[in-house]
C-alpha cells in the first residue's frame, strides 16, 4: 500500500517534469511579460533551482506532513479546499455505492436463478446497456427528460441543495446517484450472475437439492455466500470507476464536490490543486481495496486458514 | 414447432449446419450469431473508411440560415421555414452545420483513435504479460508491482494533470488511452503464460535448444492469442467511452475535429431547443460500444467458458 502511494507520487512528479521546465506549468512564457529576474525569483520561491532528486524528496516530505501546498489559482491551502469539497463527493459516491451493491447483487442472483427466462434476458440487456452508455450523456439527457420536460425532479443547481428538509435534499440526489450507479449495477449484476451460475452448478448444491431442500432455501443458505466472493473482489475496482465517474457526473449535475474543482483547476492551470485531488483519490482507492481485502477474509473462511 | 426442435437436437453436435425447417429460421439465425451487432459494426466501419462518400456535407460548412434546423422528419418545421433550401437528415447545430455529416466524420475520428490505442496498448500489454510470466524472478516482481500501482491511479484525473503539464492533442490522447489499456492486459496474459509454461511441449522446445525469445514467439504467443482477442473485443468499447469522456471534458480530441464526445459537449447547452445536437452522437456511442461489448461476450462464451470470470 505504501509502495503504491510512493508510486503515485513518482508518476505525478514525473508528469510535472515530463515535457520541459516545470516553471512553464505555472507561467506561460508567451502569455505574460515576465522578465528573467522574476522567473529566477519564482524558481527560487518554488525551489525549482535545486537538484531534481532533492526537489522530489522535499515535496515528498511535505506530502507526508499533509502539506499539499497552496492552490495557484486562489492561493488557499489545497488541504483546506479539499476538506471543504470532500463531503459532497463522498455523499454522492457512497449513495451510488449503496445503490450499486444493493441493487446489482440481488438482481444478479435473480438473473442466475431464473436463467434463460424473459427476466434474465431483460436484466442482461439492462446490464449490457449500462456498460455501453457514457454516464455523462445519460446525465445530460436525464436532466432534459426528467427535470425540464417532465418536471419530476428539480433542475440541478448549486444553491438548490441548501434546502433544510430531508426530502428537499433527497430529490437532488436521485438523478446523480442513479446515473453514477448504473454502470456499477451492471458490473455487479454480470459478475454476480456468472459466479452464481458456477456455484449453482456445483455438487453440494445438487446434494442439497437432492435432500429435498427448497430452491429459495438452497440459494439463501448454500449458494449466496459463495457467490459473493467474486463481486467483492472487484468491488474495489468498481469503486475506482466511481471516482472517475464522479468527475464527469459532478460536472454534469453542478455538484459542489472534488470532481468539479478538478476540471476547474485545469482551466486555471492549477497544478498543485489537481495534484492534491489525485492524491486524495489514490488514497481513497487504496483504502477501499484494503477494506475489500478484509471483507474477503470475513466472507471466505478458506483464506483465513492459509 | 416441437418436432423441428427435436430434429435439431438429434443431429450430432459436431455438425456445423443445423437445418431448422420453420418460419423462424431467420430468428434462430439471429439468436445464434451476433447479426445485429455485427451489422452495426460493419456499417460504422464502412463509415470510418468511406467517410466522404457517406457524408452529405463538409462537417465544418456553416449555414446560419439553417441554425438549429430540425431533423428531416419534422415536416412542420420545414414548412414554416421555407428559406432553408433542403432538409438536414439529423438536423443542424447552432452554426447550421449538418449533424449527420459531423456524425459520420466523428465516427472516423472516434473509431480511429480507439483502434490505434487498442492496437498499441494490446501489443504492449501482450508482450509485457508474456515477458512477465516467462522470465519470472525480479522482472516479474517489478512488473506486478507496477501494474498494481498503475491500476490504483485515477485515470481521468491523471488525464487532467497531463493536459496541464504536457498539453492536449490527438497524439497525447492516444498515448493516454494506451496507458489506460495495456496494464489491464498484463495480469490476465501473465496468468495464462504461467500455466502454458509448465506444459510438456514448452519443455520439449527448451530441450531442443530454443532460445527464450523463440519459445515466447513460437510456442507461448499462439497459446494466448485467443485470450487476447477476447480481451481486445471487450476493451475497445471502453476505449470509445474513454475518448468520449475526455473529449467531453475538453481535453480529448481537439475541438476543430468533430468527434462524438465533442459533439455531445457542443450540444449540451441547447438540449432544450435542439436535442438532436447531442442525442445523435450519444446514441452512436451507445450503439457501437454495445455492439462491441456484445460481440466480446459472444466470442468469450464461444471460445472458452472458463473466461466467463473476466468482466
Amino acid at each position: 500500500m505504501v509502495i503504491s502511494l510512493i508510486g503515485a507520487t513518482i508518476v505525478v512528479f514525473g508528469l510535472a517534469h515530463a515535457k520541459d521546465d516545470p516553471i512553464n506549468v505555472f507561467i506561460r512564457a508567451e502569455g505574460y511579460a515576465i522578465g528573467p529576474e522574476q522567473i529566477a525569483a519564482l524558481r527560487a520561491k518554488w525551489g525549482l533551482d535545486r537538484p531534481i532528486v532533492l526537489q522530489y524528496l522535499t515535496w515528498l516530505g511535505n506530502i507526508a506532513r499533509a502539506d499539499l501546498g497552496r492552490s495557484v489559482g486562489s492561493n488557499r491551502k489545497v488541504t483546506d479546499i479539499l476538506w471543504e469539497r470532500w463531503p459532497a463527493t463522498m455523499q454522492l459516491a457512497v449513495g451510488a455505492w449503496i445503490v450499486g451493491t444493493f441493487v446489482g447483487i440481488p438482481l444478479g442472483i435473480l438473473s442466475a436463478m431464473r436463467r434463460a427466462s424473459i427476466l434474465d434476458y431483460f436484466l442482461r440487456a439492462f446490464a449490457l446497456s449500462g456498460q455501453s452508455v457514457p454516464a455523462f450523456w445519460v446525465g445530460i439527457v436525464g436532466i432534459w427528460v426528467f427535470a425540464v420536460y417532465l418536471g419530476w425532479l428539480p433542475v440541478p443547481t448549486f444553491y438548490g441543495r441548501t434546502d433544510a428538509s430531508f426530502f428537499g435534499q433527497f430529490q437532488y440526489f436521485v438523478m446523480p446517484v442513479l446515473v453514477l450507479s448504473w454502470g456499477p449495477i451492471a458490473g455487479y449484476l454480470r459478475i454476480t450472475r456468472s459466479a452464481m451460475l458456477e456455484v449453482l452448478d456445483s455438487e453440494y448444491i445438487k446434494l442439497a437439492r437432492a435432500k429435498g431442500m427448497g430452491y429459495p432455501r438452497v440459494v439463501a443458505k448454500h449458494a449466496f455466500r459463495n457467490a459473493l466472493i467474486q463481486p467483492l473482489t472487484v468491488s474495489a475496482l468498481l469503486l475506482a470507476g466511481f471516482m472517475d465517474g464522479a468527475v464527469l457526473v459532478e460536472n454534469v449535475f453542478v455538484w459542489p464536490g472534488v470532481g468539479q474543482i478538478a476540471v476547474a483547476a485545469v482551466n486555471d492551470n492549477d497544478f498543485t490543486l489537481l495534484t492534491g485531488i489525485v492524491f486524495l483519490f489514490t488514497i481513497l482507492y487504496l483504502a477501499m481495496s484494503f477494506v475489500a481485502d478484509l471483507l474477503y477474509v470475513v466472507i471466505d473462511p478458506r483464506i483465513r486458514l492459509e | 414447432m416441437m418436432a423441428t426442435v427435436e430434429q435439431a437436437q438429434e443431429r450430432p453436435a459436431s455438425m456445423a449446419v443445423v437445418v431448422i425447417r420453420s418460419p423462424l429460421v431467420a430468428w434462430e439465425f439471429i439468436r445464434r450469431w451476433p447479426v445485429i451487432p455485427g451489422t452495426v459494426i460493419v456499417l460504422f466501419g464502412l463509415a470510418t473508411i468511406f467517410t466522404t462518400q457517406f457524408a452529405t456535407d463538409d462537417p465544418n460548412d456553416q449555414n446560419l440560415r439553417a441554425s438549429f434546423a430540425a431533423p428531416m422528419w419534422n415536416d412542420e418545421y420545414y414548412e414554416n421555414n421555407d428559406r432553408i433550401d433542403r432538409r438536414y437528415i439529423f438536423g443542424a447545430d447552432q452554426h447550421g452545420r449538418d449533424i449527420y455529416s459531423r456524425m459520420v466524420h466523428g465516427t472516423r475520428v472516434s473509431i480511429t483513435v480507439a483502434a490505434a490505442a487498442a492496437v498499441i496498448g494490446m501489443t504492449l500489454g501482450l508482450w509485457a504479460g508474456i515477458a512477465s510470466g516467462w522470465f519470472a524472478g525480479w522482472f516479474d516482481e517489478i512488473m506486478t508491482r507496477f501494474v498494481d500501482v498503475w491500476n490504483g491511479l485515477p485515470f481521468l484525473l491523471i488525464a487532467l494533470v497531463v493536459s496541464i503539464t504536457i498539453g492536449t492533442g490527438l497524439m497525447v490522447l492516444i498515448g493516454l488511452l494506451v496507458m489506460a489499456t495495456w496494464v489491464g492486459l498484463v495480469r490476465n496474459i501473465r496468468a495464462e503464460v504461467l500455466s502454458l509454461k509448465t506444459r510438456d511441449y514448452v519443455a520439449s522446445a527448451r530441450v531442443a535448444g530454443g532460445s527464450d525469445f523463440r519459445i515466447m514467439y513460437r510456442h507461448i504467443l499462439p497459446g494466448v492469442i485467443n485470450l487476447l482477442m477476447v480481451l481486445a473485443s471487450l476493451r475497445i468499447g471502453g476505449l470509445i467511452l474513454a475518448e468520449a469522456s475526455l473529449s467531453y471534458l475538453g481535453i480529448g480530441v481537439p475541438s476543430r475535429y468533430p468527434s462524438w464526445g465533442n459533439m455531445i459537449s457542443d450540444g449540451r447547452e441547447f438540449l432544450d431547443t435542439a436535442w438532436w445536437v447531442s442525442v445523435v452522437p450519444g446514441f452512436c456511442i451507445f450503439l457501437v460500444v454495445m455492439s462491441f461489448n456484445f460481440i466480446g461476450d459472444w466470442v468469450r462464451d464461444r471460445t472458452d467458458p472458463r473466461l466467463r470470470q473476466i468482466r
